[in-house]
C-alpha cells in the first residue's frame, strides 16, 4: 500500500478512535451521563466555520447547526466542565507525540523526547518562577518594559522558547548545529534550570502545592480559553510539519546522506527544531509537564505502522491525542486532584518497560 | 565535467588534501587509489558538497560545487557512501525510493517515473527479489548494492563512490563493477576510490594516486600502476604484472622478508614457483635476474612484475646461442645461482661450470633423461667442494635414468654444500625458503 493511502487509513480509524474516546471520557465523572446525551451535547455545542468574515480584520464566521433536545443540567456538566477539559487533554497529548516523533527522527534517538532541547524545564523556570515569585517576574518585565501582570502560561511558554533557542545557540557554530552537541547541551541546560527550579521551589511557601502540581502536569484548570490558544497553535504548526515527514525519513539515513539526496539538512533541522520547540511549549504551557507521552507514544505506534514518517506523525500524534484523554479520564476518575502527568508516567512507563523486555522497542 | 583547483581542505588541525587539482572528463570512469588515510574519502566529501574546502574550487557540469543548493547538486551528484546508517525498519524500495528525493517537489506524489526509476535501479543491482524485505534484515554487501541502487535511481549524470565494492564478494565486486562500467558507456561519468588496485585497474579509464593528500600520479592503468609508483604511495612492495586474464596491470603485494638481502641472485627455473622464489628475492632486496624462461611463463611474468631482468626464449626448444651468452653473464655477475620451481634440464645445459648453485626445496628437475651431459656438468660445478660420497649417475651404462629421483637426492646435497659455505648462501637459501612458506 503506498503511503499516502496507508497515512489516510490509519489516521481515519485513529481519528474515528479519539473522538469515541472523547465522547467515552466525557461520559465519566461523579455524574454519569450516556453516551448518546454527550454525543448530542457535544455536536450542540461544535462551531461549524461557515464562512469568511472581514470586518474588524479577517476571521471566520461560525454557526452551531446542531440543536438536539438534551437536558440542561447535563449539557452544562459536560460542554461547560467535563469538555474543555478532555479537548485540552486531546490537543496537549496530540501536540506531544508529535513534537516527540519530531525528536526522535530528528535526533535518530529513541531516548529523544519533546522536552530534550530545554523546552520543558524552560517552561518549569517560568512557570513555577510565576508561582512562587510573581515579584522577580514583575523585575524582568518591568525592565523589558512589558505589562507587569504575567500569567503562568504565558511564563511558562516564555521561558519554553527562551530555552530552546538558548541551547540551539549554544549547540551552533558557523552555522551548523551538530545534533550530537544539541543534545548534550540540552542536557546541560536542563540540569541547570532544574537547579534554579529546585532553590525556587524550596523558598516557595505557601505556593509549593501548585508548583508541584503544574510540575507533575495537571488539566484541573483547563478552560475553553486554554483550547483555543493552544489547539491553532498546534494545528497550524502540525500541517507546516506534515510536509517535512519525507525529509524527516531521509534525514534518518545520516545527515550527509541526506544532503547528498537534495536535503537542505542545517535549514531543515533549523525548521523542526523551532517547530517541534514552539508546539511542545504550547502544550507544556497550558497542561504543565507531562512526561512520557511524547517518549512512549511514537515508540509504540511505530512498532504498528512502520518508521515511515509520512504515516507515522500523523498516526503517533493521534494516538497521543487518545492516550492523554484516557489517562486524564483515569486520572479524573480514580481522585479529582491527581495530576495527569503521574498516570501517564504511572501507566506508561511499565507498558514501556514490557515492550522494552520484549524486545519490541530498542531502536527507531 | 568535474574540475577540481588548487584544493586545500584541513579536518580540525590536520590537513588533508594540499593543494590537489584534477579533471574528470565526460563519460570517464576514475579510480582513485592510494593508502589509508591518503585523503580518497575526504576528496570524494568535497566533489559532492558536503565537505567546503578552505581553499580551491570544485566545479561540477561548469558550476561551483558550493555555489548549488542540495537539491540541484543533487540532481548533478548520486554518491555512494562507504557506509550508512540503515538502522530502522525501512524496506529495501523505501530506501531506494528515498533516491528520488531530488526529483520530487514538497507537496508532490511520486510519479509512475519515479517508480520505475526505482525498480529499473533494484533489477540493475539485483537486489529487486529482497524488495520487500526491511533493510535491517539483509547482509551487508546486499544493503551495499541497496545504497548503489539509491544512488542510481538518482539519476544524476555524476557518481561518486567511496569503496563500493568494500564488503562484497568476488561475484559482487565484479557484477558491481561491471555495472558502473556499463553506466559509464551510457554516459554517466564515474569518480570511485578503490582499494584492490588490480580491480580498479580493470575497470577504470584512468586512475588518479592520492599520496598524504596530494595527487603524485594520474593516467591509464598501464602508465600509472608500476612498481616504483606503488611502493611510494602505498609504502609496501608489490610485484605488478599483465593480468593473464583481462591483460591489465594486476597488483600483487608482497610480504616484507625477514632479513633483508643484499646481494645479485639468478634464478633457473619456471612455474609460479620459481616466480614466486623470484618475487620473494627481490622483496628482500635482492637484484634478481633470471632466465632462460619459456616466454609466458608464470616466471617470467613474475620477473616482470619485480622489475628483475629475465632471459626468455622460445618455449620447447633448445636455448638459442645468444640466450646462452645473456644467462652466462647473468650467473656470473650474480652472487650465487638458485634452482627453484620446475628446472629443466635443458636450461641446466646453459649454466657455465664452477657455478656455485642452490637448489630450493621447491625445485624439481623436469627432463627426458637423456641429457646426461648436462647432468654431469651440474655435477661436476655443484659437488666440486662437496665431499664425494655421492654417486654420480653413470651416463655411459645406456640404461635410461629416473632424473628426477636423481635431482632430489642431489638437491638435498646441494643445500648441505650451501649451508657449509659462506652466509650469503644461507640467507638465500632462508629467504627463499621463507618466502615459499609464507605464500602457502
Amino acid at each position: 500500500m503506498r503511503p499516502g493511502v496507508r497515512a489516510t487509513t490509519y489516521s481515519a480509524v485513529l481519528a474515528i478512535g479519539l473522538l469515541a474516546t472523547v465522547a467515552g471520557a466525557a461520559t465519566v465523572g461523579p455524574e454519569s451521563i450516556s453516551y448518546l446525551v454527550v454525543a448530542k451535547a457535544l455536536l450542540n455545542a461544535t462551531p461549524v466555520p461557515v464562512g469568511v468574515s472581514i470586518e474588524g480584520g479577517l476571521g471566520l464566521v461560525l454557526a452551531h447547526p446542531f440543536a438536539f433536545e438534551v437536558p440542561q443540567t447535563s449539557e452544562l456538566i459536560v460542554v461547560r466542565l467535563r469538555a474543555p477539559r478532555i479537548v485540552l487533554a486531546a490537543v496537549v497529548g496530540f501536540a506531544l507525540a508529535a513534537a516527540g516523533t519530531v525528536m526522535q527522527g530528528f535526533f535518530r534517538n529513541p531516548m529523544a523526547d519533546p522536552s530534550i532541547v530545554g523546552v520543558s524545564s524552560g517552561a518549569a523556570l517560568g512557570a513555577v518562577a510565576a508561582i512562587t515569585a510573581p515579584s522577580a517576574i514583575a523585575v524582568v518585565t518591568g525592565l523589558l518594559g512589558v505589562p507587569a501582570v504575567v500569567g503562568v502560561q504565558t511564563a511558562a511558554f516564555v521561558g519554553a522558547i527562551v530555552a530552546a533557542f538558548l541551547v540551539y545557540a549554544i549547540a551552533t557554530e558557523g552555522g551548523r548545529t551538530p545534533v550530537a552537541t544539541l543534545l548534550l547541551a540540552g542536557v546541560a541546560v536542563q540540569t541547570f534550570l532544574g537547579a534554579i527550579v529546585s532553590f525556587l521551589i524550596i523558598h516557595s511557601g505557601d505556593s509549593i502545592r501548585r508548583a508541584m502540581y503544574w510540575l507533575m502536569g495537571d488539566l484541573n484548570n483547563a478552560s475553553w480559553g486554554d483550547v483555543s490558544v493552544a489547539a491553532p497553535v498546534v494545528l497550524v504548526l502540525f500541517a507546516v510539519l506534515l510536509p517535512f515527514a519525507r525529509d524527516l525519513n531521509v534525514l534518518l539515513l545520516g545527515e550527509e546522506d541526506a544532503q547528498t539526496l537534495g536535503i537542505e539538512v542545517e535549514r531543515t533541522k533549523r525548521l523542526l527544531l523551532a517547530i517541534g520547540s514552539v508546539v511542545t511549549a504550547a502544550a507544556v504551557a497550558v497542561a504543565g509537564i507531562i512526561g512520557f507521552v511524547g517518549l512512549v507514544v511514537p515508540h509504540v505506534v511505530r512498532l504498528v505502522v512502520g518508521p515511515d514518517h509520512r504515516v507515522l506523525l500523523p498516526t503517533s500524534a493521534l494516538a497521543g491525542g487518545i492516550f492523554l484523554v484516557a489517562s486524564d479520564t483515569l486520572a479524573r476518575w480514580t481522585a479529582a486532584t491527581l495530576p495527569v502527568g503521574v498516570v501517564t508516567a504511572a501507566v506508561g512507563a511499565p507498558f514501556f518497560l514490557f515492550l522494552l523486555r520484549r524486545r519490541e522497542v530498542h531502536e527507531l | 565535467m568535474i574540475r577540481v583547483d588548487d584544493l586545500s581542505v584541513s579536518l580540525g588541525d590536520t590537513p588533508v588534501l594540499d593543494d590537489v587539482s584534477m579533471a574528470v572528463d565526460d563519460g570517464e570512469l576514475v579510480g582513485l587509489v592510494g593508502a589509508n588515510g591518503a585523503g580518497k574519502t575526504t576528496l570524494l566529501r568535497v566533489l559532492s558538497g558536503v565537505l567546503a574546502p578552505d581553499s580551491g574550487v570544485v566545479t561540477v557540469g561548469g558550476d561551483a560545487v558550493g555555489s548549488l543548493g542540495a537539491r540541484e547538486r543533487s540532481r548533478r551528484i548520486a554518491v555512494v557512501p562507504q557506509d550508512t546508517t540503515l538502522n530502522f525498519d525501512f524496506s529495501v524500495r523505501d530506501v531506494v525510493a528515498m533516491g528520488r528525493t531530488p526529483h520530487r517537489g514538497r507537496f508532490e506524489r511520486a510519479s509512475s517515473e519515479d517508480a520505475d526509476a526505482v525498480e529499473s535501479a533494484m533489477e540493475r543491482t539485483t537486489v529487486t527479489e529482497f524488495a520487500d524485505t526491511s533493510i535491517r534484515a539483509v547482509s551487508g554487501g546486499e544493503r551495499q548494492r541497496v545504497v548503489l541502487a539509491r544512488a542510481l535511481a538518482q539519476e544524476a549524470p555524476v557518481l561518486l563512490l567511496d569503496e563500493p565494492t568494500a564488503s562484497l564478494d568476488v561475484n559482487h565486486q565484479i557484477r558491481t563493477l561491471d555495472l558502473v562500467a556499463d553506466l559509464v558507456a551510457e554516459g554517466r561519468t564515474a569518480v570511485a576510490a578503490i582499494h584492490d588496485l588490480s580491480l580498479a585497474a580493470r575497470y577504470c579509464d584512468r586512475l588518479v594516486v592520492l599520496a598524504d593528500g596530494d595527487v603524485v600520479a594520474s593516467g591509464p592503468p598501464e602508465r600509472v600502476l608500476d612498481r616504483s609508483t606503488v611502493g611510494d604511495a602505498f609504502d609496501a612492495d608489490a610485484a605488478v604484472v599483465a593480468d593473464p586474464i583481462t591483460g591489465t596491470p594486476a597488483v600483487t603485494p608482497l610480504s616484507s622478508p625477514n632479513r633483508p638481502l643484499d646481494a645479485t641472485v639468478h634464478v633457473v627455473g619456471t612455474g609460479s614457483d620459481a616466480g614466486s622464489a623470484i618475487a620473494t628475492l627481490a622483496a628482500a632486496g635482492a637484484t634478481v635476474t633470471a632466465g632462460p624462461v619459456p616466454a609466458g611463463d608464470a616466471a617470467a611474468t613474475a620477473a616482470t612484475g619485480v622489475d628483475a631482468a629475465v632471459v626468455t626464449v622460445p618455449p620447447f626448444e633448445d636455448v638459442p646461442v645468444h640466450a646462452r651468452g645473456h644467462v652466462r653473464e647473468h650467473v656470473a655477475s650474480a652472487d650465487v645461482t638458485v634452482l627453484a620451481g620446475t628446472v629443466h634440464d635443458r636450461a641446466l645445459t646453459v649454466l657455465p661450470d664452477e657455478t656455485a648453485v642452490v637448489a630450493t626445496d621447491t625445485a624439481v628437475f623436469h627432463g627426458d633423461g637423456e641429457r646426461a651431459e648436462s647432468i654431469e656438468t651440474i655435477e661436476s660445478v655443484a659437488l666440486a667442494d662437496a665431499d664425494d660420497h655421492a654417486t654420480a649417475p653413470d651416463a655411459s651404462d645406456g640404461e635410461p635414468r629416473n632424473a628426477s629421483s636423481w635431482f632430489d637426492e642431489r638437491a638435498v646435497q646441494l643445500s648441505t654444500l650451501a649451508q657449509r659455505t659462506d652466509g650469503l648462501m644461507e640467507d638465500v637459501t632462508d629467504a627463499v625458503s621463507d618466502g615459499v612458506t609464507d605464500d602457502d
